[in-house]
């Protein structure tokens, strides 16, 4: 029976372990879905694809020789660019037009990314080099990979940068204020385009640096990695509380967390059923998110 | 005026009837005509338009590119040959391996390419969405890859040219039992998968049949397709403490599975069955991970049978690479429904699918095919081991 306790435990903590790394990579998706949203209140399904744009920049830069810590700047720089175009020539347009319209590009952009990727890269998943050497801890016997921790330490250092780049500096003032009023903030001397740019290229960049985490993380990359992980990001921001940064990090945690427990403990046939009903609950309970307030309705 | 109005009055009571009328006669037409007249008629006299539904796209695309490869290869024979009087036209559609995009692929060579026959798909769930509407159409459908047994139980147009899972689930179940002699096994299933399903069923039934055990339920053990992380799932299977792990899925999640369940310290030999045999598997398990794993599979390059070889060098030369298991299925499918259409007499849909089922004896390159009374090839099977340096031979299985 104790026997069996000692198990249980170290089962519980890697599983905790598992969720909180796959958590850790839905959270720097959810929080470029957050702030795109924060910004222009724009649902943007073409995130996912920016997260395999990274990936495969990374997987490129990589393979050619290069070492990762400078393929890792240059795929995040690279998927924020690509975002920041794509802002320009399909989002800035249509951008009076309404939400629907708005919404529907944005799926059509999605999906022109992943088929262009199919078409230009091939279809067939490549196999993602590691970058560096993987070693294997072992606590017990909880099993930690060197993977596992860069991810998690990368999350929360973009999450607490982003946190300190929204809430304490100018541009970040800035960007509060495109938010909470567009017009006013335009009077007041502000470019709006430019920060809407900027947070584009911000929220793709993180999507891009987990692209090339989960490259090295599951060893393969291919065109339509984006479409499961931008579904699950999407909604760990909407879990979270959508349009506010901590809450994409916890939303995407809880919804790893609870994907890996259901795995482990119960029927994996029912991984995504039980865990979108724990989510489903969890919104019942407070609709606005974990994080989120009831808010005001502007006047 | 009041004429006026009555003869309004008659015209819409009667114009609803004649409508209805009309509807039924135009019903009636269509449902005498089409099959005789429409149809037939609409075949090409010139040459033999042969539909190909393939993912040549999507998780499972080498697959598809393969089968199109050996196909194409075939048909350069055929038609060097000369044996068919016309010229084979071959339509490729890709169906990304998705089951939807199968049956529109289906609908659109009947409908709008008039093909004679099909010859498709890979995977099974995809041949099981595109099957019904062949065979309600009366088009012959034969699939040179799809292993589950419900494909061909759609009807009498549906053939295989390959086994079934049935054969495949005993081959591995016995060499699991009698070869490795393991006796607690594990099932890891694709839950998105009629082939992976239909296998584990068989797998299981038999190894328990042969005095093994199968630990936990079918239910406990499953990923779908596209998954990445399996770490949690191989941690619950290294804790039930198997001896053997039988996972019959494709090589996209088996190569990352065996990956990961190697960085856990989970050393015993998987099984698994043709769905692993490409050579992306070895890419993505990478060299360590993939060692001493077996399959079951209709082919080996290094079968030392001369016409394989033959085949092996031609392909080399081709396509600039050895070819896997789908490519010699693509090719001997197309041979057989070229032999099929020499032996038809006149090209019709009917003829072509009877000939198809009269198929006895034929030598392939992935053994001698003859085609049963439940339109399932009967042949033989090969266990593979997996090796760094690809898919090793290791014994042949006859049915």
């Amino acid at each position: 029976m104790s026997e069996n306790l000692t198990y249980f435990f170290y089962d519980l903590i890697q599983y905790l372990v598992n969720g909180i790394t796959q958590g850790s990579i839905y959270a720097l998706i959810a929080l470029g879905y957050t702030m795109v949203y924060g910004i222009i209140k724009l649902i943007n399904f073409a995130h996912g694809e920016f997260y395999m744009i990274g990936a495969f920049i990374g997987f490129y830069c990589i393979t050619s020789g290069m070492p990762l810590w400078m393929a890792f700047p240059i795929a995040m720089a690279g998927s924020g660019l690509i975002a920041v175009l794509v802002e320009r020539v399909v989002y800035r347009p249509i951008r009076y037009a309404g939400r629907i319209p708005a919404l529907i590009t944005a799926l059509g952009t999605s999906l022109f990314f992943q088929y262009l990727g199919q078409g230009v890269l091939g279809a067939d998943p490549k196999a993602y080099p590691t970058g560096f050497e993987d070693k294997t801890y072992m606590f017990g016997e909880v099993m930690i990979t060197k993977t596992q921790i860069i991810i998690f330490l990368v999350t929360m250092i973009l999450m607490v940068f982003l946190y300190w780049l929204v809430n304490h500096t100018k541009t970040g003032k800035a960007m509060r204020a495109t938010s909470f009023d567009k017009n006013a903030a335009e009077l007041m001397g502000i470019n709006t385009n430019k920060i809407i740019s900027f947070t584009f290229f911000v929220g793709a960049s993180l999507a891009g640096a987990a692209g090339v985490l989960v490259g090295m993380y599951y060893n393969t990359a291919e065109p339509m990695m984006g479409l499961i992980p931008g579904l699950k990001a999407f909604i760990a921001a909407v879990l979270g509380g959508i349009g506010i940064i901590p809450g994409a990090v916890i939303g995407g945690l809880v919804l790893g967390v609870a994907e890996n427990l259901v795995v482990g403990f119960w029927v994996s046939t029912y991984r995504d059923a039980i865990a979108f009903a724990i989510l489903i609950l969890i919104l019942l309970i407070k609709p606005s998110g974990i994080l989120g307030k009831n808010r005001k309705e502007k006047v | 005026m009041f004429k006026n109005r009555k003869v309004n009055l008659l015209a819409m009571i009667a114009l609803p009837f004649l409508l209805a009328t009309g509807c039924v006669k135009e019903k009636k037409n269509e449902t005498t005509t089409t099959p005789t007249t429409t149809k037939a008629a609409t075949l090409s006299n010139d040459e033999i338009v042969i539909g190909a539904v393939f993912p040549m796209t999507g998780p499972i695309a080498t697959y598809g590119q393969e089968s199109v490869n050996g196909i194409k290869m075939a048909l350069d024979k055929i038609n060097k040959d000369g044996k068919l009087t016309k010229k084979i036209k071959l339509i490729v559609e890709d169906n990304k391996g998705e089951p939807v995009d199968s049956s529109n692929a289906v609908r659109k060579l009947i409908n709008i390419d008039n093909v004679h026959a099909i010859i498709g798909s890979v995977a099974s769930s995809n041949t099981l969405a595109g099957a019904p509407i062949a065979q309600e159409n009366k088009v012959p459908m034969m699939t040179p890859a799809s292993t589950n047994e419900k494909v061909t139980q759609t009807g009498s147009f549906i053939s295989r040219t390959c086994f079934t899972d049935a054969f495949q689930g005993v081959v591995m179940a016995k060499f699991a039992k009698e070869t490795l002699s393991k006796s607690n096994a594990i099932i890891i299933v694709d839950n998105s998968s009629d082939y992976s399903k239909g296998l584990a069923k068989v797998f299981s039934d038999n190894f328990t049949k042969m005095g093994g055990k199968i630990l936990g339920a079918i239910d406990d053990y499953t990923y779908t397709q596209k998954d990445t992380d399996f770490r949690s799932l191989l941690r619950k299977v290294k804790r039930a403490n198997p001896d053997v792990i039988f996972l019959p899925g494709y090589y996209t999640e088996v190569g990352l599975m065996l990956k990961q369940a190697r960085q856990l310290g989970l050393n015993i030999p998987f099984l698994g069955g043709d769905g692993w045999d490409s050579p992306k598997l070895q890419e993505l398990a990478g060299p360590e991970a993939i060692k001493g794993n077996y399959i079951s599979s209709h082919f080996s390059p290094d079968d030392k049978d001369p016409t394989v070889q033959k085949f092996v060098k031609e392909y080399e030369t081709n396509f600039k690479q050895k070819p896997g298991a789908m490519a010699a299925l693509g090719y001997d499918g197309m041979l057989v429904m070229a032999d099929a259409l020499s032996r038809a007499g006149e090209l019709s849909r009917e003829n072509i699918a009877k000939a198809i089922i009269a198929t006895a004896n034929f030598t392939g390159i992935t053994g001698n095919i003859t085609i049963d009374s439940d339109r399932n090839a009967q042949k033989s099977a090969v266990v593979l081991e997996t090796t760094a340096a690809g898919m090793v031979f290791k014994q042949k299985v006859n049915p």
